[in-house]
């Protein structure tokens, strides 16, 4: 079987839906001749047109409010947010415009947001953020987080097969380093709102997405070696909608909790998390809810402070052995 | 500009190519957003509309004028603005539909959910408006996108106002319209206030249609309150989009006759302005128009006006007395595939 990055994957998927589908297209800033800043679009334009790998101005709200109008004329518009950080540019026409289209006007918008989200990257501020928080709170948006290359492909499919809009944040720190073997002729559709079980284990679950899981898995294997303690991890693959059975069964199973993302702890989505298993589970749980996040500040540049700033292994390592303790 | 005194002279522009039926149309349209929104003003003082009540007065000429430009027959689409309610009837939208939506009644177009003329169809080439101002140039900029990737001739068509104008939404969804030449007319009324803002407050620039230029598009300042001069200004922009000549930028001088919403009193506006208005009302100057020119009788366009009222009469019996929408329903499709489900404690003794 071909060994995939998780970015072929993704490029895959999107490839395999502008085939099958010529409604779907692609907007966005360079994604044409240049093939976008990551290259996640490469060889599109010349494959598919550039009526159907459209380059845009520097107008994330034009990417967005383009693709909302098509999507209403039956298309299936893939927007790409050059980095996940300018998706604030079009806070508001996902917020207000789209996620509300059809409830309040019976108008569907099957549309695609995605992009490069995430840290370890030495990215600074503005080229590291995980904004998946600030579109939790809006009904009417989908939000899908893919930490495997099966599942980069698999959700960015049924993200565009969804009739509603999807926020697709992929991990541009996974883009080269996770391979992974994927049959050629496998049509892999992940469905949107199941979570998956990254590992079984009995002592102790981490609910988390994205990067995170493998750093989870890391520290999972070491608590193993070291401990005899072993980790469940749950990589929740959708954030909304959430799969709140996936939730409940790996809390009744292991009785303690952690949750980790590498977004900022405030507001952060771990909060949200912690009030479901209040609602779920609570007294299935042996020990408080604890979080592992990134620090509340915008996150620096330098090596040595992002290091500091985001959550690492060793965090996760010792977060685990204070609840297996607790 | 502060919009303090309206053109010295009607508008000389002559009209070719519309029937004598169609010139009663227009009038049509103009008399039945009038006398719609002052039905719903009535409703407004017996507190059955529910939220707050827009008015076009002095603006009819404008929505009509350019939403009549339009071809139904090709599928064209417009998205209008809170004072464009003559363009949404222009394009096949019902009063009962308007009275409905203002009194959130069940059967309303959204059942209740949205407020006003914020309702569409695109069947009848209408998208309603949300309330952020210039979000629809980008979406509209997006149904034109469509337009020309289908190879359809279909034109789409967006109001702005001297407020919208100074959003960036509307210079983003101009600006990539402009770029990939899609089939779009941007129609910017200006009618002299964004609530309480007049335009000097708005924009360093004289004219709306001067910005035009920095889009590479043509700019076109029109008498907003001449609906034929409107018709045909918009309907040389609809024809060149049509042609596949791209977008272009209109302005419409006009004049807003009465506040923001029904509960605004309008204290910031300069003692004498709004009656220089009055005296350049676009009905009556169409009125003028059509009776010196020949093209009506006052018994037709009276005939009209009895037509109108009796419409207006069944609408309202029709539906002033429905229900509300069932509170069953307010959870419903927010997604296509996903429930949101009630809270826990409802059901619970209370």
């Amino acid at each position: 079987m071909p060994e995939v990055t998780y970015l072929e994957a993704l490029r895959q998927g999107l490839w395999e839906e502008m085939e099958r589908d010529e409604r779907v297209f692609i907007l966005g800033e360079d994604v044409g001749a240049y093939g976008g800043a990551f290259k996640v679009t490469e060889g599109f334009q010349a494959r598919f047109g550039a009526g159907r790998v459209i380059d845009t101005p520097i107008s994330e709200a034009a990417i967005v409010g383009a693709a909302a109008g098509a999507a209403h004329m039956g298309m299936r518009p893939v927007c790409e947010m050059q980095f996940i950080d300018f998706i604030s540019c079009a806070y508001d026409m996902l917020t207000n415009y789209v996620a509300t289209a059809r409830y309040r006007a019976n108008l569907a918008t099957p549309i695609v947001v995605r992009g490069p989200s995430g840290g370890y990257v030495r990215g600074g501020p503005f080229h590291s953020q995980n904004p998946e928080a600030a579109f939790l709170h809006t009904p009417g948006l989908k939000i899908v987080c893919p930490a495997t290359a099966r599942d980069a492909k698999g959700l960015i499919k049924s993200a565009i097969r969804d009739d509603d809009p999807v926020l697709y944040f992929e991990h541009k720190y996974l883009y080269r380093r996770i391979k992974e073997d994927l049959p050629a002729g496998e049509e892999i559709l992940t469905p949107i709102g199941q979570a998956r079980i990254a590992r079984e284990g009995k002592h102790l679950s981490v609910i988390t997405w994205s990067a995170m899981v493998f750093k989870a898995l890391e520290a999972a294997e070491r608590l193993s070696r070291e401990d005899g303690l072993e980790l469940e991890v749950l990589d929740l693959r959708s954030l909304l909608p959430m799969d709140d059975e996936a939730i409940a069964a790996t809390v009744k199973k292991t009785n303690r909790v952690l949750i980790a993302h590498e977004d900022t702890r405030t507001g952060g989505v771990a909060g949200e998390i912690t009030a479901r298993i209040n609602e779920l589970a609570f007294e299935w749980l042996d020990a408080p809810v604890r979080r592992v996040c990134a620090h509340d500040v915008p996150l620096p540049y330098a090596p040595t402070l992002e290091d500091f700033v985001l959550p690492q292994v060793d965090d996760l390592v010792a977060a685990s052995r204070w609840l297996a303790r607790y | 500009m502060s919009a303090t005194a309206p053109p010295a002279a009607p508008s000389q522009a002559v009209i070719s190519g519309l029937t004598r039926a169609q010139l009663h149309e227009l009038y049509y349209w103009m008399r039945l957003t009038r006398s719609l929104e002052e039905r719903l003003v009535n409703l407004y003082r017996q507190t059955k509309v529910i939220g707050g009540l827009f008015r076009s007065l002095g603006q009819e000429a404008d929505a009509v004028g350019s939403a009549y430009a339009l071809d139904r027959s090709k599928g064209d689409i417009l998205s209008p603005l809170i004072r464009n309610l003559g363009s949404m009837l222009v394009q096949g939208a019902t009063p009962l539909e308007v009275l409905r939506q203002y009194m959130a009644k069940a059967q309303s177009p959204t059942a209740g959910r949205e407020l006003n003329i914020h309702f569409n169809d695109l069947t009848r080439g209408f998208i309603g408006q949300i309330s952020h101002l210039g979000d629809m140039v980008p979406v509209m900029a997006g149904v034109a996108l469509h337009f020309k990737m289908a190879k359809q001739p279909r034109v789409g068509l967006v109001y702005v106002g001297d407020g919208a104008m100074s959003t960036g939404a509307f210079h983003e969804g101009i600006n990539f319209a402009a770029v990939q030449r899609l089939p779009l007319v941007v129609v910017s009324e200006n009618n002299g206030y964004a609530y309480s803002t007049p335009m000097r407050l708005q924009t360093a620039v004289k004219s709306l249609a001067d910005r035009a230029v920095a889009y590479g598009v043509p700019g076109v300042t029109a008498d907003g309150n001449d609906v034929l001069e409107v018709y045909q200004v918009t309907r040389t922009a609809v024809d060149r989009a049509r042609a596949g000549e791209g977008v272009t930028l209109i302005e419409l001088m006009t004049y807003r006759r009465k506040g923001h919403a029904e509960h605004d009193n309008q204290s910031y506006v300069p003692p004498g302005e709004i009656e220089a208005w009055e005296r350049n009302d676009p009905i009556d100057r169409y009125v003028r128009r059509l009776t010196e020119s020949g093209w009506a009788s006052r018994e037709e366009l009276g005939e009209i006006d009895a037509k109108i009222e009796k419409e207006l009469d069944a609408a309202i019996a029709l539906c002033e007395n429905e229900p509300l929408p069932d509170p069953s329903t307010a959870l419903t499709h927010v997604y296509e595939n996903h429930q949101i489900e009630p809270h826990w404690y409802r059901g619970l003794d209370a």
